[in-house]
């Protein structure tokens, strides 16, 4: 994590933030595996799914991109919102976790690895109104393009931006109020 | 769903809109602002005398105090609403109103015989004061809560606190326009407690509304 880095990714967020999609895929990518990288080193007991909590603070970076002020660093926003929600996965599973800031500056980006275990987000995504799931899961999943998820189900490119967003927040508040994990952790 | 999935969706969102934390903070500012006066307006009003009293340094010190207070609490929320946001300044600026309250009850306490102290401090709206600042403040407090949902505070109890002493400044301020009881030792007592009532309505409405 250099300061070459640092304003790169921010450069990068101020892009997508004017409407670059192709600048935020590639800051998204980027941040995920710092995320990961970090997240993994946190959570060294079982119990939560560090992939779960860095799909977690993708969504929450995405729904509060506005909060984000375009002269101040990217890093330490990114870092305070994972480091809120990795707390807030543990807090939900009725456990304490201690995080120091200085951890942070030791971590470095980690690629995905496949698992098999049941997302948190999947199941957020069942929750959701059959229109705004199927095209959730059209544009994720099964990679579609706004225009496809379009011509697929008969609807305007409007119709479908409009149920990408209200489903991608729908997502980001569910996990905002904690109301995963019923049945599988016992607990809220 | 794999994480390269979830940022084909974040991406394919890029474009959606939403006002900046910082204009909205003004925003709410303002709305804020226009519902505490009509409350006030229609309720109790500035007091008759209130041209006269603006000449006396007792009256004009109680809108230094709440100015102050909401000043330095409108810094601090918006830095507590912004993850990764420095606190530190903001949070070392809470301690000025305090601070001048101290300053203006050690000097009142010079200056006035002993015998009247209980009588200054008692003064005769202390009900009023305690009923009208919260209520006054309540609007402006759903407000400012509302504003925390939109950002995303990491210590949402901390920044719900904020809020109501946010809230509170506002509302005395209004609240001192009203008021003939001007001593700083009327002010010290009930003005706090009322301030004090919001900020504890407030820590309660950021840990259990304040969730993102």
């Amino acid at each position: 994590m250099s300061g070459k880095d640092e304003a790169e990714l921010s450069r990068l967020m101020r892009a997508a933030i004017a409407g670059d999609e192709k600048a935020y895929a590639d800051f998204l990518h980027r941040i995920a595996a710092l995320i990961r990288g970090f997240v993994r080193r946190k959570i060294v007991q079982g119990g939560v799914d560090p992939e779960d909590v860095v799909q977690e603070t993708l969504l929450a970076i995405h729904v509060k991109r506005h909060t984000w002020r375009q002269d101040a660093p990217v890093l330490p926003w990114v870092y305070a919102i994972a480091r809120f929600k990795l707390i807030d996965a543990f807090r939900r599973r009725g456990r304490r976790i201690e995080i120091d800031v200085d951890d942070i500056a030791e971590t470095f980006a980690e690629p995905e690895t496949e698992t098999v275990s049941e997302r948190d987000i999947n199941r957020a995504l069942d929750g959701l109104p059959p229109a705004q799931r199927s095209v959730v899961s059209a544009v994720s999943v099964e990679g579609r393009s706004i225009g496809e998820t379009a011509a697929k189900f008969g609807i305007s490119e409007t119709a479908v931006r409009v149920s990408l967003h209200r489903g991608l927040t729908a997502i980001a508040k569910r996990f905002g109020q904690g109301r995963l994990g019923q049945g599988r952790f016992g607990r809220e | 769903m794999k994480t390269d999935d979830l940022i084909k969706a974040l991406d394919a969102d890029a474009r959606s809109k939403a006002m900046s934390l910082r204009s909205a903070w003004w925003l709410a500012a303002g709305a804020a602002v226009v519902a505490a006066a009509a409350v006030f307006m229609m309720t109790i009003g500035p007091r008759p005398d209130f041209m006269v009293a603006a000449h006396t340094i007792r009256f004009l010190s109680k809108f230094v105090f709440t100015v102050v207070l909401a000043i330095s609490a409108f810094a601090l929320i918006r830095a507590l609403s912004t993850p990764g946001a420095a606190t530190g300044r903001a949070m070392a600026a809470m301690i000025a109103a305090p601070l001048l309250v101290a300053v203006a009850v050690v000097l009142e306490l010079f200056m006035v015989p002993q015998a009247l102290w209980g009588t200054r401090m008692i003064g005769s709206n202390m009900m009023i004061c305690m009923s009208f600042i919260p209520l006054i403040g309540i609007g402006p407090l759903a407000i400012f809560l509302w504003m925390l949902r939109y950002g995303a505070p990491t210590r949402p109890v901390l920044a719900g606190t904020v809020a109501g002493l946010l809230a509170g400044g506002l509302a005395a301020t209004f609240y001192a326009a009203h008021c003939f009881d001007d001593s700083p030792l009327f002010v010290a007592t009930w003005y706090t407690i009322a301030i004090a009532a919001l900020a504890l309505l407030g820590a309660l409405g950021g840990r259990l509304f304040v969730r993102w």
